[in-house]
């Protein structure tokens, strides 16, 4: 009776940590290596062998370096609701970690989107900050990412505070069209994008070329921060894991 | 035919294996007292068997339906009474009383209420504020909650007999013997003394699997 | 009776035997929109400009301010698990606790509306709109701040955490409801804001006590 059985379910609830570690060490150098190679040629064309615009002069190459920050961020909170989904579905050990180690790099693309696109508003709008519709549904989505990383330090139990965190990504994830909406509709002063009419090419692809360098650059950088994070997160959880079983084996 | 079938439990806290590959199964009348230290899982296994607390392995059938797909059944038919006493102390005895019984789809008439209360001797204290009751008298309304909810049939109880003194736990004991000759399960975990007579014993603690041993080095990957 | 009126009447009970503790959001509600003149100015056509957005504003503080405990004591003693385990849905409990924190908090705050409203100097025409947005949309407040009050159950800093967590999903109803009030005083027809906020607080009360049950039940694993 009080024997575990190692043949049942246990083996199945095994998550591959391990294989996770192998497998991502193997990537980490590539992607390093894209990333390099796409900063390289992204800020060489964007910042130098692109044209200007007719309107905006230079400033308009801030746009290589903020564009692809605020896809990115919008790329972190997708992966934070997935690993979400998929840690409280599943309970697959990974996507929590996924999560907690996404939810730092997506505040700082968020902030970075903010950062220079006050940057560019300056020259631009002759004003830091608009309160128009793209950045005040941005700056939310920064406060989301906060409040993410708030929960997961509130609590003693870390299972815990991944479960919590992980629904309110995806919370978070039902309400932000509607926030979108809401604030959209509040204020519709931002000059029309531009860039998601780009099919249409109604950018320069000498613009374009930079730009769609810069997003597999920054793609990647993610992803090396993400790995990174993750194998940190692992090996530390496992210290931890290994802390708790000695204490266990050694209470009397 | 068992009306409690358990199989295979695991359970998971706080990064640790608490016990595995627990079986045992009840049937009408039946007791059993989970026996182990300290920490070893006694309050969680519990709390599985509730459904508080999804089990890591293994699965839990109420008249051969797995609880955790069929939980109406099983709900209306199981009272859990864990450490937290679960009173709302700004109310008198019997509204705390009177709330569980409506949530529990029980009657909810004075004479009801008022003989569940005279079943653990609280019945002159009905009136009072929650708030001015001792340890004892807390745990003893926190009983009081699944005799006056009946019927049921089957009563997980943490720990029943905390704070209580020797009057106390037999009126307990007497009130689980009459549940049990209705054909009710109890399953309780107790340091403390309690007798159900025939009862069956859960060893918790024997049911830890030693780390390294059980699992080698994929331990450390379950543990995560 | 169901589990549904038994909580109502239980937490509408508790409020009561706790008498005067509800009534502070109230005042909060009241006493922080007292501030914005003089932080501000008294000067009318200012204050006529700002009132419909800071008695929102100030709803949306107050709600929060009573919104962290709504689970907290249950889940401390103990009521919570008997809550999860009863035969009936968790989620109509949630519903019923959504509810009367509601009538406690949320009805007070459109009773004492009037008053803000003379108080900040707002123009007749915005009134109505007021009144009405107030009561159709202060609801959703109770309800979607639940589901942030069942996240935090059992965390540390629970009140300034529930405040970071809460505000962001507030705002389409603050935009909604503040913009009722401007719309009517500029001149036009606030029914569409109206419709959009009754959309909010329906969906809210269709889906936040689903989730915050589900929040509470991981809370209790």
């Amino acid at each position: 009776m009080a024997s575990p059985n190692p043949s049942g379910g246990f083996w199945h609830r095994l998550a591959n940590p391990a294989r996770f570690q192998r497998l991502s060490a193997w990537l980490m150098p590539w992607l390093v290596l894209i990333t390099l190679g796409c900063f390289g040629a992204g800020l060489y064309y964007g910042l130098y062998a692109s044209p200007i615009d007719y309107q905006q002069k230079d400033t308009v190459r801030i746009m290589y370096v903020h564009v692809p920050a605020a896809w990115l961020a919008m790329m972190s909170y997708s992966t934070l609701a997935i690993s979400g989904f998929v840690a409280l579905v599943w309970r697959h050990p990974l996507a929590d970690v996924a999560g907690a180690a996404t939810a730092p790099i997506g505040a700082v693309f968020t902030f970075l989107a903010l950062f220079t696109g006050a940057i560019w508003g300056q020259p631009t709008w002759g004003t830091w900050w608009v309160w128009d519709a793209r950045l005040t549904s941005v700056l939310i989505l920064f406060f989301m990412f906060l409040g993410y990383i708030a929960i997961r330090n509130a609590f003693d139990d870390q299972a815990r505070a991944g479960r919590a965190a992980s629904l309110l990504a995806i919370v978070g994830v039902v309400i932000l069209p509607i926030i979108k909406f809401s604030v959209d509709w509040w204020n519709t002063l931002h000059q029309p994008a531009s860039v998601s009419k780009l099919s249409g090419s109604s950018m320069d692809p000498a613009m374009l070329r930079p730009l769609l360098i810069m997003a597999v650059a920054y793609m990647a950088l993610f992803g090396v921060l993400l790995l990174l994070r993750m194998r940190l997160e692992l090996t530390r959880r496992r210290v931890e894991a290994l802390q708790m079983a000695r204490a266990g084996a050694a209470t009397p | 035919m068992p009306i409690l079938d358990v199989q295979d439990l695991a359970c998971r806290r706080g990064g640790r294996i608490l016990f595995a590959g627990l079986d045992f199964s009840l049937s009408e009348g039946d007791a059993a007292l989970a026996l182990g230290r300290n920490g070893a899982g006694k309050s969680s296994l519990l709390r599985v068997l509730a459904g508080l607390i999804p089990p890591f392995t293994g699965s839990i059938r109420w008249n051969g339906e797995d609880v955790r797909r069929e939980p109406y059944e099983f709900r209306s038919a199981m009272r859990y009474v864990g450490h937290a006493d679960g009173l709302q102390t700004n109310l008198t005895v019997i509204q705390n009383l009177h709330y569980w019984a409506a949530l529990y789809r029980a009657s909810t008439s004075r004479d009801a209420l008022e003989q569940a209360l005279a079943a653990v001797g609280l019945d002159e204290l009905a009136d009072l504020p929650a708030r001015m009751l001792s340890a004892g008298q807390r745990r003893r309304l926190a009983l009081a909650r699944p005799i006056a909810t009946q019927p049921g049939g089957l009563w997980l109880l943490d720990e029943p007999t905390v704070a209580l003194d020797r009057p106390s736990i037999v009126k307990i004991e007497a009130a689980i013997t009459a549940f049990r000759a209705g054909g009710g399960i109890v399953i309780a975990s107790t340091n403390a003394p309690l007798t159900l007579p025939n009862a069956q014993e859960i060893d918790v603690a024997a049911a830890i699997p030693s780390p390294e041993d059980a699992f080698g080095d994929a331990f450390e990957d379950a543990l995560l | 009776m169901t589990a549904f009126m038994a909580t109502l009447s239980r937490d509408l009970l508790i409020a009561r035997r706790e008498g005067g503790e509800s009534l502070l959001a109230v005042i909060f509600f009241v006493l922080g929109a007292m501030l914005f003149p003089l932080g501000v100015g008294p000067e009318g056509k200012l204050l006529a400009l700002m009132a419909a957005g800071v008695i929102w504003v100030m709803a949306l503080l107050a709600t929060l301010l009573a919104l962290d405990r709504l689970f907290q004591a249950d889940w401390r003693d103990g009521t919570l698990e008997l809550m999860a385990l009863a035969p009936d849905s968790l989620t109509l409990v949630v519903a019923a606790k959504c509810l009367a924190h509601w009538l406690v908090t949320g009805l007070p705050m459109v009773i004492a509306a009037p008053v803000m409203a003379l108080l900040l100097n707002l123009p007749p025409e915005g009134w109505p709109p007021l009144l009405a947005a107030l009561l159709i949309g202060s609801p959703a407040l109770s309800f979607i701040g639940a589901i942030c009050a069942a996240l935090i159950v059992g965390a540390r800093r629970g009140g300034v955490l529930m405040t970071l967590l809460a505000l962001p999903l507030y705002i389409p109803t603050l935009i909604f409801g503040a913009g009722a009030v401007q719309a009517a005083i500029g001149g036009f027809d606030p029914s569409a804001h109206l419709a959009a906020l009754g959309a909010i607080t329906l969906a809210a009360i269709a889906l936040c006590p689903w989730a915050a049950a589900a929040a509470l039940r991981q809370a209790m694993e």
